[in-house]
C-alpha cells in the first residue's frame, strides 16, 4: 500500500498554488496530483517522494491533511491495459472508490493509483500477474526529516 | 467564600439590605444626575419605593442614555472623587464611559475576589490575567480581585499567544483568566509548541466576556485539563464581578447585595416568573461613580429557581444564551450564535470555530454558517465531507427549527480573536457597494 496525502481545500483562488509552494519549499517532490472538487471545496490527493515530510509541512502551514492508504499498480502500456486490471478487481466484487494514473520514470507502463476499501485487492492483483508497488518503489518510507 | 456574611446572608435580611440601598440610591441619582431627575419627573415617579416590587414603576436606563451623556453626563459623584474610568469596547456603536470612585474600586476588588474564590481559587494560586488591560474592564477587574484574594497575579494582558503559553508553563500558573474562545487558541498554540496543556499545573479557567455553550465548556475542560468557570459582567454595570459560577457549575450567582436583578419579557418589559427566560436588567445598589437604574443589558438569561448546594443564598442566573443585539432572525425564527455553537460542538469532524455570515443574494438576505473541519479529520473522500456538511445542516435544522446553509472551511481559516470572538459577520452593507 502507498501513502497518499489528502488535503482539504476551500475553492478559492490561490489555495492550490499555496499548497504546491508549501511542498516545494519543504523540498517535497510530487509524483502525481489529483483534485476532486465540488462547488465549494475540493480534496487534493498527492503522491510524493516524502509523504510524512509533506504532511508535516502542510500541517504547519495550516492545511488539513490526512494520509490515506492506496494501491499503486503498474499498468501494461497497451490498449485495454487498465480495463484488464479493473475487471480483475470487479470479478472479485472489489469496488474502486477512485483512480488516477501517473508515469514513473524507469517503469515500462503507467502507475495506476486505486482507492479500494478491500484488503484483498493486492492479493487479487498479484495473483493476476500484476506488479503492485511497494512504498520503497516510489519513496523511502520513514526516512523523512 | 470570600465574604460569607454577604454571600450566604439569609434572603429576608438580604432583601432588607437591598431595599435600604435602593432608596439611598434613588435619592442620590435624583439629586445628582439630571437625566434621572427628568426621567422620574416625566414618569411621575418619586425617588423612593416601599417595596422592591415597586421598582417596576421606575423608568429604564438604556445604552443610548449613556451615549447621549458621553462622557461624564451620568456620573453621580464629583469629578474629583472619580479615580478611574473604563469604557465599553464600542462593538455596537460609540463607546460608553463609566467612572469609579475609590470606594467603587474597593467594592469591585471584593466582588472579583468573591468571583475567584467562587471558582475555587485561593491565596496559593498563581493567576494569569490574559484579559486585555486598558479601557476594557476585564484585565484590571480580574487583576484587583486576584490581588485582593492574595493570589500571585500576572498582568500579562491579552495577545501574543506563544508568550502566554510560555508564561503559563514557566510560571506554574494555576488559574487562567481570558475569554473562552481565547482559551482554545491558547490550547492550540501550546500543542503547536509541543507543550501538552493537560500536563501543566493549570487547574482553573475563569472565562467570560462572551457567550459560550456547555459543549464548549466540556471541550475546553478536556483540552486544557481544567475546571472552566463562567463569569459575567458588563462595564455599564461594573465590569466582571456581577455574577459568577461556583464549583457546582450550575448557574452564576448574582452578587445581589450590590446588584438588583430583574428578568423581563423583552416585548412587554414586565417581569417574567422565575425560571422563564427574558432580558436581564440590573440596578446597581452601591455604585457611586456611575450608578445605573434598571439598566437594560440586552442579555438573555433566566433565574434558576432553588438553592445552590454551595451554600450561597445569592440567586443564580443561567449562562447568558445570547444578546438581543446578536440575535439573528432567520425566516422569522430567533437564532443566537451560542445555539449554533452548542450544535457544532456536538458533532465529530468539525472544530468549535465558526462564524455566522449574513449576506445578500439579490434582495434576499442569506445566512450561512462557516465551520472549520477538524484538523485530524480523514479528508480523503469527497462524499464523506459532503455527508459531514449535511449532518451539520440537519443538526442545526433540528435544534433551531430553521434550515441554515453550512459551508465547511479549512482548519484555522477563521480568524482567532485575542478578546471577544467575532461570531457574526454581516456582509449585507458591504456587498454591491
Amino acid at each position: 500500500m502507498l501513502e497518499q496525502l489528502s488535503v482539504f481545500l476551500e475553492n478559492q483562488p490561490g489555495r492550490l498554488a499555496h499548497l504546491c509552494r508549501t511542498l516545494g519549499d519543504a523540498g517535497v517532490n510530487m509524483r502525481a496530483l489529483m483534485v476532486a472538487d465540488t462547488q465549494e471545496f475540493g480534496v487534493v490527493r498527492i503522491i510524493c517522494d516524502r509523504p510524512q515530510a509533506g504532511k508535516t509541512a502542510l500541517e504547519s502551514a495550516g492545511f488539513g491533511v490526512s494520509v490515506a492508504e492506496v494501491v499503486g499498480v503498474e499498468v501494461p502500456d497497451v490498449p485495454g491495459g487498465l480495463a484488464d486490471i479493473l475487471e480483475a478487481l470487479g470479478e472479485q466484487g472489489i469496488n474502486v472508490e477512485y483512480a488516477y494514473c501517473f508515469i514513473e520514470p524507469g517503469m515500462t507502463g503507467a502507475v495506476d493509483v486505486l482507492k479500494v476499501d478491500d484488503g484483498r485487492a493486492r492479493e487479487v492483483l498479484e495473483s493476476a500477474g500484476y506488479r503492485v508497488l511497494r512504498p520503497e518503489d516510489l519513496y523511502v518510507p520513514d526516512d523523512d526529516g | 467564600m470570600f465574604q460569607p456574611e454577604s454571600e450566604a446572608m439569609p434572603r429576608e435580611q438580604l432583601e432588607q439590605v437591598q431595599l435600604d440601598r435602593l432608596n439611598a440610591l434613588l435619592a442620590r441619582v435624583y439629586d445628582r444626575v439630571p437625566l434621572y431627575r427628568e426621567k422620574f419627573d416625566d414618569a411621575g415617579v418619586r425617588p423612593h419605593v416601599e417595596t422592591l416590587a415597586d421598582l417596576a414603576d421606575v423608568p429604564f436606563t438604556v445604552k443610548d442614555d449613556m451615549r447621549a451623556n458621553y462622557p461624564y453626563g451620568m456620573f453621580a459623584a464629583d469629578r474629583r472623587d472619580i479615580v478611574r474610568v473604563h469604557a465599553s469596547s464600542g462593538t455596537t456603536g460609540q463607546i460608553t464611559v463609566v467612572g469609579y470612585t475609590e470606594r467603587d474600586i474597593n467594592n469591585w476588588a471584593d466582588l472579583m475576589a468573591r468571583t475567584l474564590a467562587c471558582a475555587g481559587a485561593n491565596a496559593d494560586d498563581i493567576v494569569q490575567v490574559a484579559y486585555g488591560y486598558g479601557l476594557f474592564t476585564g484585565g484590571l477587574g480580574v487583576h484587583y480581585g486576584s490581588e485582593r484574594l492574595g493570589c500571585l497575579t500576572i498582568p500579562i494582558s491579552g495577545g501574543n499567544t506563544r508568550r502566554q503559553v510560555q508564561v503559563l508553563s514557566d510560571f506554574d500558573v494555576t488559574v487562567l483568566a481570558c475569554t473562552p474562545s481565547y482559551s482554545l487558541l491558547v490550547a492550540e498554540t501550546a500543542e503547536e509548541m509541543g507543550i501538552d496543556p493537560r500536563s501543566l499545573p493549570l487547574r482553573i479557567g475563569v472565562f467570560g466576556a462572551e457567550p459560550w455553550s456547555e459543549n464548549m465548556r466540556v471541550q475546553i475542560e478536556e483540552r486544557l485539563g481544567i475546571r472552566a468557570i463562567d463569569i459575567y459582567g458588563l462595564s455599564e454595570v461594573l465590569g466582571p464581578g456581577v455574577a459568577s459560577e461556583c464549583m457546582e457549575q450550575c448557574g452564576l450567582h448574582v452578587n445581589e447585595d450590590h446588584f438588583l436583578i430583574e428578568i423581563l419579557d423583552p416585548q412587554t418589559l414586565r417581569p417574567v416568573p422565575d425560571g422563564q427566560p427574558g432580558e436581564v436588567v440590573f440596578t446597581t445598589l452601591t455604585k457611586e461613580g456611575i450608578p445605573v437604574i434598571r439598566y437594560r443589558t440586552r442579555d438573555i438569561s433566566r433565574i434558576i429557581p432553588g438553592q445552590c448546594a454551595c451554600g450561597r443564598t445569592l440567586r443564580r442566573i443561567e449562562r447568558i444564551t445570547g444578546r438581543t443585539d446578536d440575535m439573528i432572525i432567520v425566516r422569522g425564527v430567533n437564532v443566537f450564535p451560542s445555539q449554533i455553537e452548542q450544535v457544532l460542538t456536538g458533532i465529530a469532524g468539525v472544530a468549535p470555530h465558526y462564524q455566522v455570515v449574513l449576506g445578500k443574494r439579490g434582495s434576499m438576505d442569506t445566512v450561512e454558517v462557516h465551520v472549520e473541519v477538524a484538523p485530524d479529520l480523514a479528508f480523503d473522500e469527497v462524499r464523506e465531507l459532503e455527508a459531514l456538511q449535511r449532518t451539520v445542516r440537519a443538526e442545526i435544522a433540528s435544534a433551531l427549527a430553521v434550515s441554515i446553509d453550512v459551508k465547511l472551511v479549512e482548519p484555522r481559516s477563521i480568524e482567532r480573536s485575542e478578546g471577544k470572538a467575532r461570531r457574526v459577520v454581516d456582509l449585507r452593507d458591504t456587498e454591491g457597494v
